[in-house]
C-alpha cells in the first residue's frame, strides 16, 4: 500500500472532529449530519407553528381580524409544506442518521459525502420556499397539494415553489438511498435482516417508499412547471388533459407519503415500548410483515383523496376497499404494541409516555381515517375539519410524538446527558392535554359543516374553533418547554452507557455520549445482544 | 392519568354523538340518500369506538397491573402465532361487513338517471351560476349583501349581527319537493366543489368536465351549504343556498323567473 | 495503522463538495425562476449555477477517482457504490413511470371521457360536442393547431437499432473488460458512445422536423406535450449518459479499471442499459402503439 494511502487512512480513522464551521460545512460524520438534520428539523417545526397561529388566531372568532383571505391561504400552505417537508420528514432522516448506523454496528453512514449533500440541499430548498412569503403575489396559496388550475394562479413564487420541490424531492431520494445501501451493506456481520431492531427495518421500508414516490412528484410537479411556461395541456381538458390527472399522480406520491411521515414513527415506538416494558418487543417478525404490507397497501389506496371528483363507481370501489384493508396491518401494530406491554413491568419515564400517548392518539386518528376511508361517508367529511382533524391526529401526537419521544430516549446516547425528567414529564402532560384541546373539537366542527382552508366561518361554528384556537397557543407554549428541557440538558446528569434499565441493542453497548466514530471494526451482534439477555 | 384524559376524550366523543346535536355530528338530511350516508357513518363509527374499547382497555388494565412498582417480574413471551391469526382475522370480517351496505350506497349514488328535472352548476371564482336545463332558467348566485360588509378585514361589523353570516346568498336555487334532481356541475376557472350537507351532495367542479350528482329531497325548508374545495381568496365566500318548496310553487317560481328573464329580453 | 483489511470498515474524511453543489443549486434555480418570471438576467444567473455545479462534479468525481486509483476502496465501498447506483437508477424509473403515467391515463382515461364514455356522457355533450375520442390528439379545443403525429418508422426506427445495438456495443465492451482485452474495450466503449451522440444528434434533427414541417410542438395539445416530455427527459438522459460513457472511456485508455474493480464503468453501463429500456417502451407507447 502506498504512503499516500495509508496517510489518509490516518486522517480519517484517528480524528475527531473537525475545528469551527468547516465542521458542519464539510461534515462526513453520521453524528454532526444527524444532527443538523435534528436541529433544522426543531427550526422548521417552530417556524411552520408559528404559520400555524396565525391560522388558529385568525380562526379563533369569526370575522376577519388579522390576515387577508389570500395570506391565509399562504399560511395554510407554507404551514402545511413545512411541517410535511421540513419538520417531520428531516427529523426522521435525522433519527436514521444517528440511529442505525450504532444500531447495526456500522461505523458511518454507506454513502457519507453524498449523506453531507442530503442535508444542506434541504437549507436551500426551505430559503428558496420561505422567501417566497416576500413576493410579488406572495407565498404560494393553492393548499399543500398544489392543484392546478389553481396554482397555476400563484405569482412570482410559482417556479420557486417548483423548484424548491424539486430540491426537496433530491435531498429525499439521496437521504433514502443511503439508508438503504447503509442497512442492505453495513450491517454486523452476524445480524440477519429479520434481527435488525424495528427501527433499522421501518426506516427500510420507508426508504424504499420514497425512492419509488418522490421521483413521481417531482414528475408532477414539472408538468404544472410546463404546463405554465410552455404550453403543454397535461392537465387541461381543452387540450386532451384533465386537471384530474394530477391529483391522480399528487397522491400516488401523497398518500404513500403519509406512510412515510408514520413507519418511522412506528419504528421508534417499537424501540421504546420494549425497553420501559422490560420486555421483548412482541411479534417482531409480524411487525415486520404488517409494516411491508403497509408500504405495499399504500400504493394503491392514493384515490380515497378524491372521491368528489367523479371517479367511475368501480374506481371509487376498489380505492375504498384497498384502503379499508390498510386497517388490518395497521391493527396489527398496535395490537403488538399492547402485546409487549401486557405482562411487563412498566415504568413511564418521559419517552415511554410519549410511546403511549402515540398509541392511544394514533389510533384515534386511525379510526378517523377508517371513517373518511367510507366512500359516501367520505363525501361528507371531504374537505371540513373532520379531514383536518384525521390527519393532525396521525401526525402531531403520531409522527410528532414519536420523535419527541425518540429524542428524549437517545438524547443521553447523543449527549452523555441526562435531560430532566421532571420538565419531560411537564412538557409531556401539556403537549397531550393541549393537542386533544386543539383537534378534538375539530371532528365536530367538520361534521358540523365547516370546511378546511376558509379564513372566516359562519357563527354556528365560533366555540369550537375558540377552544382549539386556545389549545394551539397551549400546546406551541408547551413546546418552549421541549426546547428548553434540550438546552438544559447540556448541563445534565451523566449518563451511563446502557441509560435505561431495561434497553438492550447495539447502541446502548457503546459509551454515552457515543464516540465521534461510533464502530471501528464491525461487532458482533449477537455477543451485544446476549448481553443483556 | 393517561387513563383519565383519555376516557374523557371518550366522554366527550360519546356525548357529542348520543345527543347528534347537529352542531355535534353530521346531520341526517333530507334525501333517502343523505339518511343511508349518516347511518354508514354511524355504523363505522360505532365498530371503532367498540374497537377502541377494546384495544384501550386491554391496555389500560395493562398499564394498571403490569408497572415495576407493582413489583411484577416481567413475562418472558415474545410471539404468539394463534394471536396474530386472530387479530389479523377478526379486523378482516369487521370490514367485510362495514363494506356491504356501503357499497350498495355506493351504487344508489351513481344512479342519476331518468331525473325529473336536471340543473347545470358552473363554478366561477367566486360565485356559482345555475341553469335550469329544462326551463331554461338560470342566474348567477353569490354571497349576499350583508355578509360582503361584514367579511371584510375589521369591518367593524359583529357577525352575530348578520344573519346566517357567510352562508346567504342573493338568488337561491329552488328545487320541487318530491322530484328526482340531477345535478350537473363544471367550472368556468379553477375547481370548486358544490356542497349542501342535507342533500348529502359534494361534487367538484371541474373545468372541462362534467360531473353528476342527484339528490330527491323529501323536506321542504332552506338547506345550506359551502364551496369545498380551494379555489383561491375568496374560497370561504360562496356559499350555496338551496330551497326545497312544495311543486305548485316551484312552477310559480319558474314562471316568474322567466318573466324576469323575458322581460329583460325585450328591454334589450 | 499501516494495514488496510476487508475487516476496517472505510469513512471518507470532510469534502466541501456537496455545499459547493447546494450553492451551484441555489443559483440555478433562482436564476431558472427569476428567468421564467421575466427578469433577463435570471438567464445569466441559472448559467453561473450550471457552471458552478459542472465544476462540482467534475471535482468531487475527480476526488473520488484519485481516492479509487489510490486503492482506498474496499470491497465493502464498491458495494455500497453499485447499490446506491442501482437505487438511483430505480429513482429514475419512477421519475419516467410518472411521465408514462400521464401518457397512459391521458389515453386510456382523460380522452374517452372527453369523448363521453363511462360517467361523463355530459361532459361530451355539453362542453365538447362532437369531440371524438381518439389518438394522437390534441384535445377538444385542437390546442395547438392541426398537426402530424410522428411516424414509427424512419427516423425513430433507426434510432431504435442504434440504441440497441449501443446496448450490445457497450456489453462487449464489459466483456472485454473482464477478459483483461484493453483495446477491444476501448474500441467497443468507443462505439457506445459515438453511437449514442449520434442518436442525440437524429433526435434534433427529428424534434426540428416536427417543428418545421410537422406543426408538431409541445404546444400541440396532450399528444405534443407527452411526446416531448417523454422524448425531451429521454434525449436528457442519453445526453448525459453519452457524457459520461466519453469519460468512461478516456479514463480507460488511462488505463483505469482492472478486471476486478470497475466500478465506475458498470455504474455507466447500467444507466445505459436504463436509458435504453426506456426508449424502448417510448417507442411502443410514444411512436408505435
Ligand atoms: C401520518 C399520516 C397519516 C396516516 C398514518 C393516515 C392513515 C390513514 N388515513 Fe389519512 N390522511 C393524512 C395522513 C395520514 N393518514 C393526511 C395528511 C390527509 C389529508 C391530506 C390533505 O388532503 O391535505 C389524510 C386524508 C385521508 C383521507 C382523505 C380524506 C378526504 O380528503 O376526504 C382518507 C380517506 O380514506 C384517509 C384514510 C386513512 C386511513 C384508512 C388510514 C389508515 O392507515 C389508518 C389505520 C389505523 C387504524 C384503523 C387504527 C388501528 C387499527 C386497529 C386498532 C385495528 C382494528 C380496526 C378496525 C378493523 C377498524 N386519510
Ligand atoms: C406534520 C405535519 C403537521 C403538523 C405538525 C401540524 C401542526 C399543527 N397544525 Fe397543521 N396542517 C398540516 C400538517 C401539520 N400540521 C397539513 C398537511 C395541513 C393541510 C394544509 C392544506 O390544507 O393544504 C394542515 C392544516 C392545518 C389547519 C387547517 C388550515 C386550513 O384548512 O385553512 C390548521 C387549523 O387549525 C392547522 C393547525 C395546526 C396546529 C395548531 C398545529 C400545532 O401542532 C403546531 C404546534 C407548534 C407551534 C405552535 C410552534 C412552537 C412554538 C413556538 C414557535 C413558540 C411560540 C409560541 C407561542 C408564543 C404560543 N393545520
Ligand atoms: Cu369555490 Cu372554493
Ligand atoms: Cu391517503
Amino acid at each position: 500500500m502506498s504512503s499516500t494511502v495509508a496517510d489518509a487512512l490516518d486522517h480519517h480513522d484517528e480524528h475527531g472532529p473537525a475545528k469551527g464551521i468547516g465542521r458542519w460545512l464539510f461534515s462526513t460524520n453520521h453524528k454532526d449530519i444527524g444532527t443538523m438534520y435534528l436541529v433544522f428539523s426543531l427550526a422548521m417545526f417552530l417556524i411552520g407553528g408559528l404559520m400555524a397561529l396565525v391560522i388558529r388566531s385568525e380562526l379563533a372568532v369569526p370575522g376577519l381580524q388579522f390576515v387577508h383571505p389570500e395570506v391565509f391561504n399562504q399560511m395554510t400552505t407554507m404551514h402545511a409544506l413545512i411541517m410535511v417537508f421540513g419538520a417531520v420528514m428531516p427529523a426522521f432522516v435525522g433519527l436514521a442518521n444517528w440511529m442505525i448506523p450504532l444500531m447495526i454496528g456500522a461505523p458511518d453512514m454507506a454513502l457519507p459525502r453524498m449523506n453531507n449533500w442530503s442535508f444542506w440541499i434541504l437549507p436551500v430548498a426551505f430559503g428558496i420556499l420561505l422567501s417566497t412569503l416576500l413576493m410579488p403575489g406572495g407565498a404560494p396559496a393553492s393548499g399543500w397539494t398544489m392543484y392546478p388550475p389553481l396554482v397555476l394562479q400563484t405569482g412570482d413564487a410559482f417556479p420557486f415553489l417548483i423548484f424548491s420541490v424539486h430540491l426537496m424531492g433530491l435531498s429525499s431520494i439521496m437521504g433514502a438511498i443511503n439508508v438503504i445501501v447503509t442497512i442492505i451493506n453495513m450491517r454486523a456481520p452476524d445480524m440477519s435482516l429479520l434481527k435488525m431492531p424495528m427501527f433499522v427495518w421501518t426506516w427500510l421500508i420507508t426508504a424504499y417508499l420514497l425512492i419509488a414516490v418522490m421521483p413521481v412528484l417531482a414528475g408532477a410537479v414539472t408538468m404544472l412547471l410546463t404546463d405554465q411556461f410552455f404550453g403543454t395541456s397535461f392537465f387541461l381538458a381543452a387540450g386532451g388533459g384533465d386537471p384530474v390527472m394530477f391529483q391522480h399522480i399528487f397522491w400516488f406520491f401523497g398518500h404513500p407519503e403519509v406512510y412515510i411521515m408514520i413507519l418511522p414513527a412506528f419504528g421508534v415506538v417499537s424501540e421504546i415500548i420494549p425497553t420501559f416494558s422490560r420486555k421483548h418487543l412482541f411479534g417482531h417478525d409480524s411487525m415486520v410483515y404488517a409494516a411491508s404490507s403497509i408500504a405495499f397497501l399504500s400504493f394503491i389506496v392514493w384515490a380515497h383523496h378524491m372521491f368528489t371528483v367523479g371517479m367511475p363507481l368501480t374506481g371509487q370501489m376498489f380505492f375504498m376497499f384497498a384502503t379499508m384493508l390498510i386497517a388490518v396491518p395497521t391493527g396489527v401494530k398496535v395490537f403488538n404494541w399492547v402485546a409487549t406491554m401486557w405482562r411487563g413491568a412498566m415504568t413511564f419515564e418521559t419517552p415511554m409516555l410519549f410511546s403511549l400517548a402515540f398509541v392511544f392518539l394514533f389510533t384515534i386518528g386511525g379510526f378517523s381515517g377508517l371513517m373518511l376511508a367510507i366512500a359516501p361517508a367520505d363525501i361528507q367529511y371531504h374537505d371540513t375539519y373532520f379531514v383536518v382533524a384525521h390527519f393532525h391526529y396521525v401526525l402531531v401526537p403520531g409522527s410528532i410524538f414519536a420523535i419527541m419521544a425518540g429524542a428524549y430516549y437517545w438524547l443521553p446516547k447523543w449527549t452523555g446527558h441526562m435531560y430532566s425528567e421532571r420538565l419531560g414529564k411537564l412538557h409531556f402532560w401539556s403537549s397531550t392535554i393541549f393537542v386533544n384541546v386543539t383537534f378534538f373539537p375539530m371532528h365536530f366542527l367538520g361534521l358540523a359543516g365547516m370546511p378546511r382552508r376558509i379564513p372566516d366561518y359562519s357563527t354556528q361554528f365560533t366555540d369550537f374553533n375558540t377552544i382549539a384556537s386556545i389549545g394551539a397557543f397551549g400546546f406551541g407554549l408547551s413546546q418552549l418547554i421541549f426546547v428548553w428541557v434540550l438546552v438544559s440538558a447540556w448541563k445534565g446528569q451523566k449518563a451511563t452507557d446502557r441509560v435505561w434499565e431495561g434497553s438492550h441493542g447495539l447502541e446502548w453497548t457503546l459509551p454515552s455520549p457515543a464516540p465521534y466514530h461510533s464502530w471501528d471494526t464491525p461487532p458482533k451482534a449477537r455477543i451485544a445482544n446476549e448481553a443483556f439477555e | 392519568m393517561i387513563r383519565k384524559s383519555f376516557l374523557s376524550l371518550l366522554g366527550m366523543c360519546l356525548a357529542g354523538t348520543a345527543s347528534a346535536e347537529w352542531a355535534l355530528n353530521m346531520p341526517r338530511g333530507i334525501t333517502e340518500l343523505s339518511l343511508e350516508t349518516y347511518n354508514l357513518h354511524m355504523m363505522v363509527f360505532w365498530w371503532c369506538v367498540a374497537i377502541g374499547v377494546i384495544v384501550f382497555g386491554v391496555m389500560i388494565v395493562s398499564l394498571v397491573k403490569h408497572r415495576k412498582s407493582k413489583g411484577v417480574e416481567p413475562a418472558k413471551f415474545t410471539h404468539s402465532m394463534t394471536a396474530e391469526v386472530i387479530w389479523t382475522a377478526v379486523p378482516v370480517v369487521i370490514l367485510l361487513i362495514m363494506a356491504i351496505p356501503t357499497a350498495e350506497t355506493m351504487v344508489k349514488l351513481e344512479d342519476s338517471r331518468d331525473p325529473d328535472l336536471s340543473i347545470v352548476v358552473t363554478g366561477y371564482q367566486w360565485k356559482w351560476h345555475y341553469k335550469y336545463q329544462d326551463s331554461g332558467v338560470e342566474f348567477f348566485s353569490s354571497l349576499a349583501r350583508p355578509s360582503v360588509e361584514a367579511r371584510r378585514k375589521l369591518s367593524g361589523i359583529n357577525p352575530y349581527d348578520v344573519e346566517n353570516y357567510l352562508l346567504d346568498v342573493d338568488n337561491p336555487v329552488v328545487v320541487p319537493r318530491g322530484s328526482k334532481v340531477r345535478m350537473l356541475f363544471t367550472s368556468n376557472d379553477v375547481i370548486h366543489s358544490w356542497w349542501v350537507p342535507d342533500l348529502a351532495i359534494k361534487k367538484d367542479a371541474i373545468p372541462g368536465i362534467v360531473n353528476e350528482s342527484w339528490f330527491r329531497a323529501t323536506e321542504t325548508g332552506t338547506y345550506r351549504g359551502q364551496c369545498a374545495e380551494l379555489c383561491g381568496k375568496d374560497h370561504g365566500y360562496m356559499p350555496i343556498v338551496v330551497e326545497v318548496v312544495e311543486p305548485d310553487a316551484y312552477q310559480a317560481w319558474v314562471d316568474t323567473r322567466r318573466d324576469d328573464a323575458s322581460r329583460v329580453a325585450t328591454a334589450q | 495503522m499501516t494495514t488496510h483489511t476487508d475487516e476496517h470498515y472505510y469513512v471518507p474524511h470532510g469534502s466541501y463538495w456537496p455545499v459547493v453543489g447546494s450553492a451551484g443549486l441555489l443559483l440555478l434555480m433562482v436564476g431558472v425562476s427569476t428567468w421564467l418570471n421575466g427578469a433577463g438576467a435570471g438567464f445569466y444567473i441559472m448559467l453561473a449555477g450550471l457552471a458552478v455545479i459542472i465544476f462540482m462534479i467534475t471535482g468531487w468525481f475527480g476526488t473520488v477517482i484519485g481516492e479509487s486509483q489510490g486503492g482506498l476502496y474496499n470491497d465493502q465501498v464498491d458495494r455500497s457504490f453499485r447499490q446506491g447506483m442501482f437505487w438511483f437508477i430505480f429513482s429514475e424509473v419512477m421519475f419516467f413511470a410518472a411521465f408514462f403515467g400521464a401518457l397512459f391515463y391521458a389515453r386510456n382515461m382523460a380522452i374517452p371521457w372527453l369523448g363521453g364514455s363511462s360517467n361523463n356522457f355530459f361532459t361530451n355533450l355539453l362542453l365538447w360536442e362532437g369531440f371524438e375520442s381518439s389518438w394522437p390528439t390534441n384535445g377538444p379545443g385542437d390546442v395547438g393547431g392541426e398537426f402530424e403525429a410522428m411516424p414509427p418508422f424512419g427516423l425513430p426506427l433507426i434510432n431504435t437499432a442504434l440504441l440497441l445495438s449501443s446496448s450490445i456495443t457497450v456489453t462487449i465492451a464489459h466483456h472485454a473488460l473482464l477478459a483483461g482485452r484493453r483495446t477491444q474495450l476501448a474500441m467497443f466503449l468507443g462505439f457506445t458512445f459515438v453511437l449514442g451522440f449520434v442518436f442525440v444528434y437524429l433526435q434534433g434533427v427529428e424534434y426540428v422536423e416536427a417543428y418545421q414541417h410537422m406543426n408538431l410542438k409541445l404546444t400541440s395539445g396532450i399528444y405534443g406535450s407527452t411526446f416531448f416530455m417523454l422524448t425531451g427527459f429521454h434525449g436528457m438522459h442519453v445526453t448525459i449518459g453519452a457524457i459520461m460513457l466519453t469519460i468512461i472511456f478516456f479514463r480507460v485508455l488511462k488505463g483505469h479499471f482492472s478486471r476486478e474493480k470497475h466500478f465506475a464503468f458498470e455504474a455507466v453501463a447500467w444507466y445505459w442499459h436504463f436509458v435504453d429500456v426506456v426508449w424502448v417502451g417510448l417507442y411502443v407507447f410514444v411512436y408505435w402503439i
